[in-house]
């Protein structure tokens, strides 16, 4: 164009530059793709990254002491916890008590000191009952109450809980906690018990893995070769246990395999037991071990499946003609080509049984318990939702850091989930 | 030329059925001598690729033997036959690069580090493609797999080399190419090879014979120059290349011409497969064994002819004829100066030489 | 963990809820309970004599499995569905410290005993623990035995038989929780029942009693759900097994199991109501609550399943069972009152944190 303008962007006819008109011309498309994408959004959202952000929260918020003894908290601020504090701060304390009693707050308090040293319910709750009784000088009136009131040890706890975040649960978490002088120390070794669980986990989480890949890749196999009438049936079968609900099943499991079970009956019959040397294979890690394997094959079965469906069995003649044995065509040509598979597999299986807590609930006895069964626990039955979240955002790390390791080692973009 | 006793690979009453009930491969004899290069040509379905794959040791046979050098191999397994094979879709290693394809069968043999870089250096200069050693196969063209496939099924110095229509992923340019290529590296090897194919004109263009199939049968085994110019019956006549036929009825067999009666005409043919008088013929004429307008007497054979369509080609013009009833009937007509031309709807006359018109069987 | 127990309590009570919409009284109470045999007998004593004399009142029964984890869910999201909640003594005095139930006046919102006695002296001893629960029965947790495992010799009879594995071999099943067990540990190995919390309380008492569990620990299967031990038992995988005294009482009369119970040690515990706060309607829950916690329809409760009244003057009400005809005077944990111990709550709601950690510590150890 003879007029066109002396700088060097590129325009269109009526003289817009070029990439202002590209971008008017490719706004609706994008606008279209966001509503498209915009419902499963705001669903993972509100159902996935919030709840995860409430436990990472949860983990470490501690709202109950500050809020509810506000005058304490403050009273001890300038506490030196060389002695047991002053007048002051017990004033403030059972004007804590009283306001907390008449609005039936103060609950919350005791079960959250509670956590950290055993008997602080009572002493909280039995002051806060009489506390609109109590008469100046309160100091003497409390340690009349209760002589833990003179424990130093109590009143560090007040004063370190009564921040608004605490890293108590965590420490919790990894059998550590805060010694009597404020220090963070380990657990009495009579009350460890998270790490065992946590390197437990794993390690039952990689065995299963294993164990399914051991029984999932020939199934896979014969699914991907076979012709279809019978391949068919087989799929069938691997899915079977999908169909079926995860208690029936771990329940069956429980008739299987128990000392008085069918197969332990088998064994007994065909004269390879004892009738007084019956096996235990429920109701301890192989228990889980077991039934985890079992309800977690198809996790592993179907995305080898989908990979080996792609693999053209003229790899395996090509091999074949170029001089390999068999076995070595498969497992120089054939095996290689199957780990997209075997990655996502691995990976799903793992993930999954990392988490799972129903069945090793029923058949895991004691030595079959994962971390997953103390996260449960602490949701439903002790309430110490704290712990729970600090319990379950360190599984989260775990998973996060094998993801993590798997990426640099196989890359991601190597696993094929169908 | 393959003799009795001297054939590399003898293929012996060789029947082949997967379910019991029908034969894929019907009573297979055939001979081939060694650095022969022998084509299996024939529509899908005829039994051509499951030759190949008894031959590969991928299927077994269901009755009869296959001997290779000598030896029957019936009973051994792939891998120790030694033969090489270019697959369909070339079944390059994709975990593999292109040297480590090659390498596989070398190291396979236990073939120590230096020889096995020796022979696949070699191996891809032969395809000339020595610079894409560290490439994935993924990275190069079809006509470049192609080359490496054919290169591993080379690179361990097989006798036999067998070839599973390995250029029908590619388009034709490259296929007429690769078809020199091959031809070329044949020659220069002396190995034998068997290639299977439903495309005509690669099995015309490389073969020293061509064995054609069709309903498990080999129908014709001749060089291409025979299968064209003299097939024995009119499946290989309507197979190979353009073919115009007219069905009628043998009137009389002279020796080695017959008279046979077409949509009323009589048509003077030479007896290939015909049986006595009253027996139904199919003739078969090659389109351009046929002369427009010849002389009245100059051929044993001419006729009235209708114009239907013209096509024109460049170098000669397409034209469909009725001819003794038969509409079809494809005539190339040369586009060189002075020569005649027609018009649709035109009548015209057409004419033939006797041995150019072979009568064949009814089918 | 109670009797009546439904494992797959939420998706009951996800039924539940859906039913609620259906229903069209003018009020609704939803009412929540443990499923099964025990909210069967409830419905039969308390909910359809009730919906019979108020017809505008729909009564819905929701399951769970115990715990305070949906009540405090449904408090912190300010959205109470549940108007009444059939819960331990231990979980009310929780969620009463917490104020997710609500204060209740015994006397004001309760009807006296027949005879004019005040409620509030009408409820066995020691069973008021908390304001904000109402005692509805009093169940135990004891061991029974298979009556064919020791055939050659004599039965097993106290709590320390049931330790002694020298003369009652075999295996056991024990509720996965120190609650109980610390205290049959101790009068197994000598302790009075009345002097067992005195005994617990110091850490000498503790050791004790984890030593002595510590020798039966090889021979226990653990269980988690209140079904459990029945069934073990009568798949003859344990040879004794600690349950709720209703299941086992179905096991052995109704079943047929070849079982016999041991009262000695017997663990017993309350169940009763709570009122969880800020429901809608609390005013229609209360009524409600008077008529299910009077003497009568505490007594016609125990027609449907062995757990004892919480009022002294049901308990000569106790009739014989409804279907089987059974008379339930024996089958009462209460008339064996003497021969085991009320739980401490107050020292329970004390000790739970470090006992539990320490109880699932010692049986990560192996």
């Amino acid at each position: 164009m003879a007029t066109a303008p002396a700088d060097t962007v590129m325009r269109t006819v009526d003289g817009t530059p070029l990439k202002v008109s590209l971008r008017r011309a490719m706004r609706r498309r994008k606008l279209a793709a966001l509503g498209l994408v915009m419902p499963l959004f705001v669903f993972i959202l509100f159902s996935f990254i919030l709840p995860i952000a409430d436990m990472l929260f949860r983990s470490v918020e501690n709202p109950q002491v500050v809020t509810i003894m506000p005058e304490t908290t403050a009273a001890l601020q300038g506490w030196d916890g060389n002695e047991v504090p002053d007048e002051a701060v017990f004033a403030a304390l059972v004007a804590d008590l009283v306001a907390g009693s008449e609005s039936r707050e103060i609950g919350k308090v005791a079960t959250r000191l509670n956590y950290e040293i055993s008997g602080m319910r009572g002493l909280i709750m039995k002051s806060a009952r009489r506390a609109d009784r109590l008469e100046a000088p309160y100091r003497e009136a409390l340690i009349d109450l209760d002589k833990d009131w003179n424990d130093i040890s109590v009143w560090k706890l007040i004063q370190r809980e009564g921040a608004p975040f605490t890293a108590s649960y965590y420490l919790s978490a990894i059998d550590m906690r805060y010694d009597d002088s404020g220090e963070i120390a380990a657990q009495p070794t009579d009350r460890q018990i998270y790490v065992t669980l946590f390197l437990r986990t794993l390690w039952i989480s990689l065995l299963i893995t294993f164990m399914t890949l051991l029984l999932g890749f020939p199934v896979a196999y014969l699914l991907a070769t076979l012709p279809l009438k019978y391949s068919n049936l087989l799929m069938i079968m691997v899915l079977l246990p999908f169909w079926t609900s995860l208690l029936v099943r771990t329940t069956s499991w429980i008739a299987m395999l128990q000392q008085q079970g069918v197969l332990n009956d088998l064994l007994v019959w065909s004269g390879l037991v004892s009738d007084d040397g019956r096996l235990e294979l429920m109701h301890n890690q192989t228990g889980t071990v077991v039934a985890m394997t079992h309800i977690l094959l198809p996790f592993m079965v179907l995305p080898l499946y989908s990979v080996m469906r792609t693999i053209s069995p003229s790899f395996m003649r090509a091999a074949q003609s170029l001089g390999a044995p068999r076995f070595l065509a498969f497992w120089r040509v054939y095996a290689p080509l199957t780990l997209p598979g075997v990655g996502a597999g691995a990976i799903l299986v793992f993930i999954l049984a990392i988490g799972y807590y129903i069945t090793p609930a029923l058949v895991g006895g004691t030595s079959g318990q994962l971390i997953s069964n103390f996260i449960a626990y602490h949701m439903q039955s002790s309430l110490n939702w704290g712990l729970a979240a600090a319990l379950g955002s360190i599984l989260l790390s775990c998973v996060l850091l094998l993801y993590y390791i798997y990426n640099r080692i196989v890359g991601i973009e190597n696993m094929k989930l169908g | 030329m393959a003799e009795n006793g001297t054939a590399f690979v003898r293929f012996v009453d060789v029947q082949k059925s997967y379910d019991g009930e029908t034969l894929v491969v019907k009573n297979l004899n055939l001979d081939i001598a060694q650095g022969e290069f022998v084509t299996m040509l024939g529509p899908s379905g005829s039994g051509k690729t499951t030759c190949l794959m008894m031959l590969a040791g991928f299927e077994t046979a269901t009755h009869g033997e296959i001997f290779l050098d000598g030896t029957p191999i019936n009973n051994v397994p792939p891998h120790k036959r030694d033969i090489g094979m270019v697959f369909q879709n070339y079944a390059l290693f994709p975990h593999m690069t292109v040297a480590e394809n090659l390498a596989f069968p070398l190291q396979v043999r236990k073939l120590s580090r230096g020889e096995t870089e020796d022979r696949v250096k070699k191996a891809l200069d032969m395809v000339q493609l020595g610079e894409f050693g560290a490439r994935r196969p993924a990275q190069l063209s079809g006509g470049q797999q192609q080359r490496v496939a054919l290169a591993r099924a080379l690179v361990f110095e097989p006798k036999l080399v067998l070839m599973d229509e390995p250029l029908g992923a590619l388009d034709k340019q490259l296929r007429e190419t690769m078809q020199y290529e091959i031809k070329h590296i044949h020659e220069s090897l002396g190995v034998t090879v068997v290639y299977v194919t439903h495309d005509q004109t690669e099995a015309l263009t490389m073969s020293d014979r061509v064995a054609v199939f069709n309903d498990g049968i080999i129908q014709q085994l001749a060089p291409p120059v025979d299968l064209y110019e003299q097939p024995e019956n009119s499946f290989v006549a309507q197979f190979i290349g353009e073919n115009n036929k007219l069905s009628g009825r043998i009137a009389s067999v002279e020796d080695n011409v017959c008279v046979a009666e077409v949509a009323g005409s009589t048509v003077r043919a030479l007896a290939v497969n015909v049986g006595g008088a009253g027996e139904a013929t199919t003739l078969s004429l090659r389109p351009e064994r046929v002369f427009i307008e010849p002389d009245e007497g100059a051929l044993p054979n001419i006729f009235e002819a209708k114009v239907k369509e013209l096509i024109f080609l460049g170098d000669h013009v397409r034209t469909r004829l009725d001819v003794c009833g038969n509409d079809e009937f494809i005539v190339k007509v040369p586009n060189a100066s002075g020569h005649v031309h027609l018009r649709p709807g035109a009548t015209t006359r057409v004419g033939w030489q006797i041995e150019d018109c072979r009568a064949l069987d009814a089918a | 963990m109670i009797p009546g127990k439904h494992s797959i309590a939420i998706a009951a009570s996800i039924l539940a809820l859906s039913a609620t919409a259906a229903s069209a009284a003018d009020v609704e109470l939803n009412v929540v309970s443990w499923g099964g045999a025990y909210t069967r007998s409830q419905l039969n004593a308390y909910q359809k004599p009730y919906m019979a004399e108020h017809p505008e009142v729909q009564l819905n029964s929701v399951d769970y499995s115990g715990g305070l984890a949906e009540v405090r869910a449904q408090s912190e999201a300010g959205n109470v569905t549940w108007d009444l909640v059939d819960t331990l003594l231990a979980d009310a005095i929780t969620g009463c410290d917490e104020g997710l139930f609500m204060p209740i006046d015994v006397d004001t919102d309760l009807d006296p005993a027949p005879d004019g006695t005040p409620a509030s002296e009408d409820f066995l001893e020691g069973t008021l623990l908390s304001e904000c629960f109402i005692p509805q029965i009093i169940y135990s947790t004891a061991f029974a035995y298979r009556t064919d495992a020791f055939q050659n010799g004599e039965q097993p009879s106290t709590m320390a038989d049931v330790f002694d594995l020298e003369k009652f071999p075999g295996k056991r099943t024990l509720q996965k929780s120190p609650i109980n067990n610390l205290e049959w540990a101790l009068i197994a190995d000598g302790v009075p029942v009345d002097e067992v919390y005195d005994v617990l309380d110091t850490p000498e008492g503790k050791d004790r009693a984890f030593a002595k569990l510590d020798s039966i620990k090889g021979d226990v299967i653990w269980w988690t759900e209140g079904a459990v031990p029945a069934q073990l038992l009568a798949d003859g995988e344990v040879v004794f097994g600690t349950g709720y005294n209703g299941r086992l009482f179905a096991a052995i009369e109704e079943e047929g199991q070849p079982l016999a119970m041991i009262w000695d040690g017997q663990a017993m515990d309350i169940d009763g109501w709570a009122i969880p706060a800020d429901g809608s309607n609390i005013e229609e829950v209360k009524k409600f609550l008077r008529f299910a916690t009077d003497t009568q329809r505490l007594a016609d409760q125990a027609k449907w399943i062995s757990y004892g009244p919480a009022r002294k003057s049901s308990l000569p009400l106790v009739d014989k069972h409804a279907e089987l005809g059974i008379d339930m005077g024996p089958h009462m944990p209460t008339r064996y009152a003497d021969q085991g111990f009320l739980i401490d709550f107050e020292w329970w709601a004390d000790n739970k944190d470090a006992m539990n950690e320490r109880f699932n510590s010692w049986l990560a150890r192996s």
